[in-house]
């Protein structure tokens, strides 16, 4: 358990982002919600997020001279901004399909399947 | 602006006017006003514009003094002493030849008295009184090239003298009061017509739509090709417009094309026209392949070099000494090189004869190439035949009444017809004497012919188109004569009288609805304008004077073309009897004729009283034009006006002696000027006078007062009636050996065509039918089926990945996973195994 007993870096990072993406995968395959879905996918996102931004630190990698640096964190701002695009399309799809179904079981959106 | 740029800018401009109406009309014409009407008024314009800028070009050149000669030679200018007890002393023909060209050198000396015998010894024709020493004032130059082939070229160009400013302004003239008159004669086609002349297969008459402005569309094209024609600084231009004139005849006589008369009269028109282009085509190929060039004068090209025309290569300027010391006079007729050369190719191809200058000149006097120049000359004259419907090609002219009057007038009585004595006049200087005395003759027989068939027509537009013909066969003997300006002359008279009777027939036809003079007569009484302007025309065709004072326009010409062939007769006795001979009874039979026609249409009792009652005075666009006209039938003629048409055409006159004819050693071809001097002068008037009086007589005894019975003549003269009455049976004669055989062999032709060819190709159909049905086979069994079979794997195969399609989003998620989480521990199995 050496990660335990190291300083905080990057690796302790990609943990966090490990937890917060098997999360969101496992919110993602259990959820009968559709809103519940949409917070796995966020939770994915942000796993990514994170993973991105701690390899971009110039502080918490020993050898700067491979981070990422600006980009990771420029790459993850981006990420955020899809999220938000993603989020508003997929909330308008479920709140059209709550207008005709009355539900947001995505269980029950299977009427286009071959 | 000098002439040498206004000049053809003018006459370009009245040119072009005709076709951009011709272009608009064409384009828009039903859509121009009710029933298409302002199609008549843009047509009328554009020729009234054409003819002010045409009489603007006639003032620019008679007030610029543009006639005169380059040496001062000119129409005002000297004459030579030949008196005519000169010509009673001189025995040897030839001799007399000679003696004319060397006074022609020796004029200055004798300047000061001739002006003294001027006026009493032309009778006052005006016209120059000697042989012009240098090319008349002209302007030629090309305006936009077709085609060069080295140094041979075609373009579009003009030839302007004093000939093309007076047919300008005739042509536009006429053409403009025609269209005037057109407007009144035409206005039934501004309404729905119904043929009463066409029954359809169910009984019926024909009904159809107006078709007023079509009739002014063809006419605006005709004013265009004809100016063309008369503008035209080329043969090959010429040819061009040739046959735009002849389409638009052939448009304007099928213009009723439902009438099967008025088709057939087109086709009739065209066909033969085509027997006397042929023979043009075969002319131009004779000049262009010896001479390569199509221009009738001298152009200066870019570089500034003359590029010499038709007339100076046949003509040549210079005084040319040959090596055996036979001298080439200036201007009279040399075979040119070009042709001795064609026609030497033997001689210098296969027996390697250098063809130096003095070689040439050696077969020069041999005679080679002169046969190449009269097919060139025949030929172009072949054209004319045609076109001025000569015998033997006169035969469509009075079918071609068949059209609506103003085009009857216009198109087939005072210019087109005219085209060919035009060209003929334009050709003039390259016509050989053979040649000149082929047109003489076919001039002769023409205008007898005609005249005799004219005296048994009874339809009024039939008569007017043999005296057409009649007179045309005048102009060509004046010019085959040597009486170029007779000719020509004639043609500009004849041009007004005769368009003026057409017009006036057209009256008479339009107010009784019937062309046929035994049902008119008395309709004086009903029409006096139309009447009197008529009795005006035959007047002048008729050639009425006070002989020695003043007379009406036909007396002036006619008198010149009768002189021309009395002073022929004076040095060839024996052709000169058979010429003039047949011209003086021509003109006879011309005054018994028209009167005839006068008499039965105007004058005593109508005959059939239900027309008598119908008819009407025409309305004023239609007689205002007779008037017009019946003014220039007076005065056209009269030689003293300062522009009179003799003095305007001496000034356009091709400088040099009259060709001789050295393969017919016994014709001589005297010079014009003297036929203007005593005694050929006043006996071609006084000769003429009685002729024509008595044909008068004769006319006023048969139908004026009644004296005689024209049904008894008929029945004492039976054979030769029935033979005028038919023609001369010339229809039926080319019925027998032209249109019979191809029709013959056409039937036989269209039977292979229908038996052999047909059945060649419907046995290859049934073939191709077979070899289809098997392709379809191959088609349906084998092509088709392999795309069906690749359609069926596809469609298994979708239907076994249907399954896997849930619609459950939680399952597609879990797929991911798994597939992610597969895909991760496969490359980790991979790595660890290879690394």
């Amino acid at each position: 358990m050496q990660i335990l007993t190291q300083s905080v870096g990057v690796s302790h990072y990609l943990v966090v982002g490990a937890v917060l993406f098997i999360s969101g995968v496992v919110c993602m395959a259990v959820k009968r919600n559709a809103l519940g879905v949409l917070m796995g996918i966020e939770l994915v996102l942000n796993g990514a997020n994170v993973n991105f931004v701690a390899f971009g630190s110039k502080f918490l990698r020993s050898d700067s001279a491979y981070a990422l640096g600006l980009d990771g964190q420029l790459i993850s701002l981006f990420v955020i901004v899809l999220a938000a695009a993603e989020a508003a399309v997929a909330l308008a799809i479920t709140l059209n399909f709550y207008n005709n179904h009355s539900t947001v079981d995505v269980d029950r959106a299977d009427e286009l399947k071959g | 602006m000098a002439p040498d740029a206004s000049l053809p800018l003018l006459l370009g401009l009245a040119w072009l006017l005709p076709l951009v109406s011709f272009t608009i009309i064409v384009l828009f014409g039903p859509k121009l006003g009710k029933a298409g009407i302002l199609a008549s008024y843009l047509a009328t314009g554009a020729i009234i514009c054409s003819f002010l800028l045409s009489i603007t070009a006639f003032g620019i050149w008679h007030f610029g003094g543009l006639g005169a000669r380059a040496d001062g030679d000119g129409a005002h200018s000297t004459t030579i002493a030949a008196t005519p007890g000169d010509m009673h002393a001189a025995e040897d023909a030839k001799q007399e030849a000679d003696a004319h060209s060397d006074g022609a050198h020796a004029d200055a000396a004798h300047g000061g008295e001739a002006h003294g015998a001027e006026g009493h010894a032309a009778g006052g024709h005006g016209a120059g009184h000697s042989v012009p020493t240098s090319v008349p004032n002209h302007y030629t130059k090309d305006w936009y090239s077709l085609a060069e082939f080295g140094p041979l070229k075609m373009s579009i160009s003009y030839y302007i003298d004093s000939l093309t400013v007076l047919m300008f302004s005739m042509v536009t003239l006429i053409a403009s009061l025609i269209h005037f008159y057109a407007f009144g004669y035409m206005h039934d086609e501004l309404h729905a017509i119904e043929d009463h002349e066409v029954v359809l297969s169910n009984g019926h008459h024909l009904h159809r739509p107006g078709r007023f402005y079509r009739f002014f569309q063809y006419l605006s094209l005709f004013c265009f090709s004809m100016l063309g024609l008369v503008i035209a600084g080329n043969i090959l231009m010429v040819f061009v417009f040739w046959e735009l004139v002849g389409i638009c005849s052939y448009f304007l006589i099928g213009f009723y094309i439902e009438r099967r008369s008025a088709s057939n009269a087109a086709n009739k028109a065209f066909i033969v026209n085509r027997v006397g282009d042929f023979g043009m085509i075969i002319g131009l190929m004779a000049l262009w392949g010896s001479l390569g060039t199509f221009a009738f004068g001298d152009i200066k090209n870019a570089e500034g070099k003359v590029e010499h025309g038709i007339f100076s290569t046949v003509r040549p300027a210079e005084q040319i000494a040959g090596p055996d010391g036979v001298t080439h006079e200036p201007f009279s007729l040399r075979v040119p090189d070009g042709m001795v050369k064609s026609a030497a190719m033997d001689k210098i191809t296969q027996e390697g004869i250098e063809s130096t200058p003095d070689q040439v000149e050696v077969w020069r006097q041999e005679k080679y190439g002169y046969w190449l120049l009269i097919i060139a000359g025949l030929g172009i004259f072949c054209g004319c035949v045609g076109k001025s419907a000569q015998f033997p090609l006169h035969v469509w002219l009075p079918d071609a009444m068949e059209g609506p009057t103003p085009v009857s007038a216009l198109v087939h009585s005072a210019t087109m017809v005219a085209a060919g004595v035009y060209l003929a006049g334009r050709f003039y200087p390259v016509f050989t004497g053979e040649v000149l005395l082929i047109i003489a003759y076919i001039g002769a027989i023409t205008l007898f012919m005609a005249a005799t068939i004219a005296i048994t027509a009874v339809d009024i537009k039939r008569v007017l188109a043999y005296s057409t013909v009649s007179q045309l066969g005048y102009m060509m003997l004046g010019i085959g004569l040597g009486g170029w300006a007779a000719g020509l002359f004639h043609l500009v008279t004849h041009a007004f009288f005769k368009s003026l009777l057409f017009m006036c027939s057209g009256s008479v036809i339009h107010a009784t609805h019937t062309n046929d003079m035994r049902r008119m007569g008395g309709l004086r009484h009903k029409m006096p304008w139309t009447a009197y302007t008529m009795l005006i025309g035959v007047l002048a065709i008729y050639g009425a004077a006070i002989p020695f004072v003043i007379g009406f326009s036909g007396h002036y010409s006619k008198d010149s073309i009768i002189a021309q062939s009395l002073s022929f007769w004076q040095l060839n006795p024996r052709h000169g009897a058979i010429l003039s001979g047949l011209a003086i009874a021509g003109s006879g039979i011309t005054a018994f004729y028209m009167f005839r026609m006068w008499f039965m249409t105007f004058a005593g009792k109508p005959r059939d009283h239900h027309v008598y009652e119908h008819v009407h005075e025409s309305p004023p666009v239609m007689y205002v034009p007779l008037v017009v006209l019946s003014v220039f039938a007076v005065t056209a003629g009269f030689p003293w006006l300062p522009f009179s048409v003799p003095k305007l055409l001496e000034q356009a006159r091709y400088p040099g002696a009259v060709a001789t004819a050295p393969l017919l050693d016994k014709v001589v071809f005297p010079e014009e000027y003297l036929s203007h001097l005593d005694p050929f002068h006043s006996q071609a008037e006084i000769m003429i006078t009685f002729v024509a009086l008595g044909g008068l007589a004769l006319a006023v005894a048969f139908y004026g007062l009644r004296l005689l019975n024209p049904d008894e003549a008929k029945s004492q003269f039976a054979p030769i009636y029935r033979v005028l009455w038919n023609k001369y049976y010339f229809d039926e004669l080319y019925a027998a050996i032209f249109i019979r055989p191809v029709m013959f062999f056409s039937k036989m032709i269209a039977n292979f065509d229908r038996w052999f060819i047909d059945g060649l190709i419907h046995r290859l159909a049934a073939g191709v039918k077979k070899l289809s049905l098997l392709d379809d086979a191959i088609d349906r069994y084998f092509i088709d089926g392999l795309v069906n079979l690749l359609a069926a794997w596809t469609w298994s195969l979708g239907n076994s990945l249907r399954s896997l399609e849930t619609g459950r989003l939680r399952q597609y998620v879990m797929f991911i996973v798994i597939g992610t989480v597969a895909l991760t521990l496969l490359v980790r199995w991979s790595v660890a195994a290879g690394g």
